[in-house]
């Protein structure tokens, strides 16, 4: 299997999605610069990375999302290839409208870093075919906009569509606005294209996937992708 | 009309020495720019010889004060460079501003050795925590370490956090760096050679916090608004770009030297690159790339506008620099020569107004030795401790009060704004006793820590001194890391006071004997004089950052996690005292008495029992004794582990000290069942007692106290 | 010609405006019981060359409908002169 990691001005995670694909598939990612025309030949899982990419300026994503890169990772996509986004990856994902959705600020109007429980909605896409649905996963989150929103008639949509992969919830899987840090719709914590082949999440799965760590439960994830990638198709 | 020494911040004394050293009379510009380096903050003329006394070398020192940062080597061929430093006065007027950019200064100092920047702490100390001024402040300042740490993609692993009346009006921010280096790709500033150019990369320079360091030296007035103007403004999207340019420049070996541009810009990176190598430099004003208009000489000189490294480099390389610049959309420019006469000069629209010996710059301010004066004695110097209520018989409500308080309560509220994971690396999070951080394809774990107690320091500033690099090296035993050096930010009031400056050398004679006798080198650090405002000044608070290392995961020893079942003990905390307590403090409000003796024999036992500990997997929870004592190090141990503990057994002496008493080598293991032995073996040569067992769901302590963790925890969450 | 473009975004009616919230309960609280609500936006401004006014508007909507501007949950008005 193959991947490539987009690195934008400012993003901070793609030297961990890079180390964290390596660790758990033996694999090496490219990394791909912004700046260039194509994604290299067989990109693989193309990964949009956490950080700060254009320092959130005017809003976060916005202007990654229009870097020159992009308009291969909408071929790729559109194409049926894998793109994961995660953190600010996925708010370069809707700003592009690969995703549906915006990113708002959090509730709280604060950053926060912290462990965080989350549902798998969805076991039927190519990123979590090797989790079950209802299983709860520790990932951490990192953010200062997470909310994810959408208007009431779209959401519901989406809902019906099954396009909510993940949930926040409490550790015994419940949910709570309690156990939603951020003040998500829905407590919609990710959110996949209507193909299944694009998907943006707001916690860190390369900060959960190493015993040392603390939780290994972002593992999964890029097994499923890699079985994907192999002809394992899941259900 | 002619610029007077006076306008330039120069004493009379200084203006001399400049004139002889010179043979002339400077020009505004030189007297300007000598101004500003010949400052407290930028010279350290104040405090020069005190610091001289610092152990400096040790086994494990690549680098010892001097340069960008220190460095350590860590073993795998790999070194770590880490320092501290104030960023007081701009935070105490812009607190989001000051901090940011405190941050973003000491993470160019670290990547201005080659290393990459992976960790930050930052040292905060607040005033009267029911200010309403005092919590925006803290606020601003914690809401900018965090803007900036976050951004940036350097994880703020950890800190310390304290509240004292004497901090309002004065808060303190000590940001703290570390970073990795391969030993062969340490940058030295000793390397620019006659025929080297010097580059400027980053951000076009401003009118940002000019003579800022010179704002630094002087007092806070009752008008601190006016000041405005010199606080500098941060981008930490810029200087991500700049840490992964320089380094990518690194890599491909482009880089002879590197300088950070902090206080005092490009004077201060300039001269002082050609100081250290011996050589001279020319600088063109003319080629500076600018943001504003009409600016002169002096003022592009001293500009402190942020996110800006000074490169040496091959003339060849400049086209190859100006290419990685371009691609990280970094402003690029080549500034100036290296000369073979040892002066630094600048220019601007064909003259040479400045031309002075470079080491005169940077090095050539006389030292100022202030009077030293004992204080008369005060009815708080006293050996005794003062009367105060007697210990109530059940100290449920006491203790429910003093975990709620903010000296001791949850942090989670301030780290959890900072992201603490980026760079996966942080395998011990914040709100733990040491901050451990792994090392990508090597077994050693990174291990920092970081403490200061002002309070130690007011009533006796040499044990002061001692305690506070105690502090930071305790834990680090009982975690099983080795201490491989220090960095200090030395935060004092105003030296011209003769008691003030006594305590100041106190303390740095308490701390140097303790890095000497522990072996804890120095090996970088920062002074941060005239911490006054109007109120008065800031108690002495010597601050200390250690870095170590674990030699794998196998011998670290964690905190917070002890297990029903385990055998709970305690080991020294004979030797403590209640003066300068936690308890004290919190629940009597005195701060009188004397702290125990320095005891560095008790030190070492300690030491060697702490690491055996670990290493042997002899317990399976440590936890140095700390501010409140045997008793809030217990609440803390059980609210981080969620169990309970059935304490019947209690050290012999007095209850009050027994309980709540510092200053000792001491620490609370939980000790699983089969280890009972060897930790005992282990601990022979020390006091130990054992105190019960870990249980169930409530502190008990003999029959003095019986709380449930639920209520502990709800009370440390607030 | 150049021409100065004063743009106003805000968010749309519906979209959660949590700072504007925090911002209209701090002036209540200093005693501004006139105050009903705030809503907190952005402004940008700026310096186009254009032939004339018409053309510069439409640079400029050009502008907001590729970047400036989230229409999902944004809206924006301009307001557009030409300039020295």
């Amino acid at each position: 299997m193959r991947a490539s990691v987009v690195v934008f001005p400012g993003s901070n995670c793609d030297r961990d999605v890079m180390d964290s694909l390596a660790e758990v598939l033996g694999i090496t990612p490219q990394p791909v610069w912004h700046d260039d025309e194509t994604l290299p030949e067989e990109p693989g899982l193309v990964v949009l990375p956490g950080g700060f990419s254009y320092g959130d300026y005017l809003r976060c994503g916005a202007m990654a999302a229009r870097a020159r890169i992009m308009k291969d990772v909408r071929r790729h996509a559109a194409d049926g290839g894998l793109v994961l986004g995660i953190c600010n990856g996925f708010q370069v994902l809707t700003e592009s409208r690969l995703l549906p959705g915006a990113i708002l600020g959090n509730r709280s109007r604060r950053f926060i870093c912290s462990d965080c429980t989350v549902r798998v909605e969805a076991d039927d896409t190519p990123f979590t075919s090797c989790y079950e649905k209802g299983q709860v996963l520790s990932m951490p989150i990192a953010h200062h906009e997470g909310l994810f929103f959408l208007p009431p008639d779209q959401l519901d949509e989406l809902e019906t569509s099954g396009q909510v992969v993940f949930r926040y919830c409490c550790p015994d899987g419940s949910l709570s606005d309690r156990c939603n840090p951020n003040g998500a719709l829905r407590h919609i914590a990710g959110v996949r294209n209507a193909g299944g082949n694009v998907l943006g999440l707001m916690p860190h799965p390369e900060r959960a996937s190493e015993s040392i760590l603390g939780s290994q439960d972002g593992a999964p994830m890029w097994r499923s992708v890699a079985k994907w990638m192999n002809g394992g198709v899941s259900s | 009309m002619t610029f007077d020494y006076r306008q330039a911040g120069l004493r009379q004394d200084e203006y001399r020495a400049i004139q002889d050293r010179i043979g002339r009379t400077p020009t505004e510009e030189e007297l300007r720019i000598l101004g500003v380096m010949w400052s407290e903050h930028c010279s350290y003329k104040s405090t020069r010889s005190l610091l001289s006394t610092f152990p400096v070398r040790g086994d494990h020192v690549l680098q010892g004060p001097g340069e960008n940062a220190g460095v350590v080597d860590i073993g795998d061929g790999l070194g770590a460079a880490f320092k501290v430093e104030s960023h007081n006065h701009p935070s105490a007027v812009a607190p989001y501003q000051g901090a940011a950019t405190g941050v973003g200064g000491i993470i160019r100092d670290v990547l201005a050795m080659g290393a990459r920047p992976v960790a930050s702490m930052d040292g905060l100390c607040f005033g009267d925590p029911d200010s309403r001024s005092v919590q925006l402040l803290a606020d601003g300042i914690i809401r900018g370490v965090g803007g900036y740490g976050n951004a940036v993609g350097v994880p703020t692993v950890g800190g310390k956090t304290i509240w004292d009346e004497s901090y309002t009006g004065n808060p303190l921010v000590n940001a703290m760096c570390v970073g990795l280096v391969p030993l062969d790709e340490i940058v030295s500033s000793k390397t620019a050679r006659p025929g080297h150019i010097a580059v400027l990369v980053g951000s076009a320079t401003g009118r940002d916090g000019i003579a800022g360091a010179a704002f630094a030296s002087a007092e806070l007035s009752e008008n601190t608004s006016k000041n405005r103007p010199q606080v500098q403004i941060g981008d930490p999207f810029v200087e991500k770009l700049l840490i992964e340019c320089c380094l990518e420049l690194q890599r491909d070996g482009l880089i002879v030297s590197m300088q950070d541009m902090g206080a005092a810009g490009i004077v201060s990176s300039s001269s002082e690159i050609a100081a250290k190598s011996g050589v001279g430099i020319v600088i063109d004003a003319d080629s500076v790339p600018l943001r504003e208009k009409d600016m002169n000489l002096w003022e592009i000189a001293l500009s402190e506008s942020q996110e800006r490294m000074l490169l040496i480099i091959e003339p060849p390389d400049l086209e190859k620099v100006a290419e990685k610049a371009r691609k990280w959309d970094l402003e690029c420019a080549a500034i100036g020569k290296v000369t073979e006469d040892g002066y630094f000069r600048m220019s601007a629209g064909g003259e040479t107004p400045v031309n002075l010996p470079a080491d005169m710059v940077g090095g050539g301010s006389p030292e100022i030795k202030w009077p030293s004066a004992k204080p008369e004695a005060t009815e708080d110097s006293g050996e005794t401790l003062p009367a105060h209520p007697p210990l109530p018989h059940n100290l449920n409500d006491l203790v429910l009060r003093m975990t709620a308080s903010p000296r001791f309560c949850d942090r989670s509220w301030v780290f959890k704004q900072y992201d603490h994971m980026v760079q996966t690396n942080t395998v011990v999070p914040p709100g733990n006793p040491v901050s451990v951080l792994r090392i990508r394809g090597r077994d050693t774990l990174l291990a920092i820590t970081m403490d200061t107690h002002p309070w130690y320091c007011s009533l006796d500033p040499a044990e002061g001194g001692s305690e506070t690099l105690l502090r930071a090296l305790r834990p680090q035993w009982v975690a099983g890391a080795e201490p491989l050096g220090m960095t200090d930010c030395l935060n004092f009031p105003s030296p011209e006071n003769p008691r003030n400056f006594r305590v100041l050398s106190e303390c740095v004679r308490g701390l140097a004997r303790a890095a000497s006798d522990m072996d804890c080198p120095v090996v970088s650090g920062n002074v941060s004089l005239y911490n006054e405002s109007p109120r008065g000044g800031i108690l002495p608070t010597p601050l200390v950052g250690v870095v170590g290392s674990i030699t794998d995961q196998a011998s670290l020893l964690r905190s917070g996690t002890t297990q029903a079942g385990d055998i709970v003990f305690v080991v020294g905390n004979d030797r403590n005292g209640l003066a300068a307590s936690g308890y004290m403090l919190e629940a009597h409000h005195r701060l009188s008495g004397k702290p125990p003796a320095y005891d560095p024999e008790r030190e070492r036992y300690f030491r060697r029992n702490a690491m055996a500990t670990a290493t042997e997997g002899a317990a399976r929870s440590g936890r140095a004794v700390a501010c409140g004592g045997l008793l809030m190090t217990l609440v803390r141990e059980c609210v981080a582990s969620g169990t309970g503990m059935h304490l019947d057994a209690m050290p012999s002496g007095d209850l009050e000290r027994v309980l709540f008493g510092e200053g000792d080598a001491a620490a609370v293991y939980a000790v699983p069942q089969h280890m009972e032995k060897r930790f005992c073996e282990i601990w022979a040569d020390y006091p130990v007692t054992r105190l019960g067992s870990a249980c169930g769901e409530r502190l008990v302590m003999g029959d003095f106290l019986d709380l449930s963790t639920g209520s502990l925890v709800e009370a440390w969450k607030g | 010609m150049t021409h100065i473009a004063r743009i106003y975004v805000s968010l749309k009616e519906g979209v959660l405006d949590t700072q504007g919230k925090a911002v209209a309960h701090s002036l209540q609280r200093l005693g501004h019981d006139s105050l009903k609500d705030a809503r907190i936006g952005r402004y940008i401004q700026l310096r186009i060359d254009a032939p004339d006014t018409d053309e510069a508007r439409t640079r400029a909507d050009a502008m907001c409908r590729e970047l400036l501007v989230n229409d999902l949950i944004e809206e924006y008005t301009m307001e557009l002169e030409p300039c020295e």
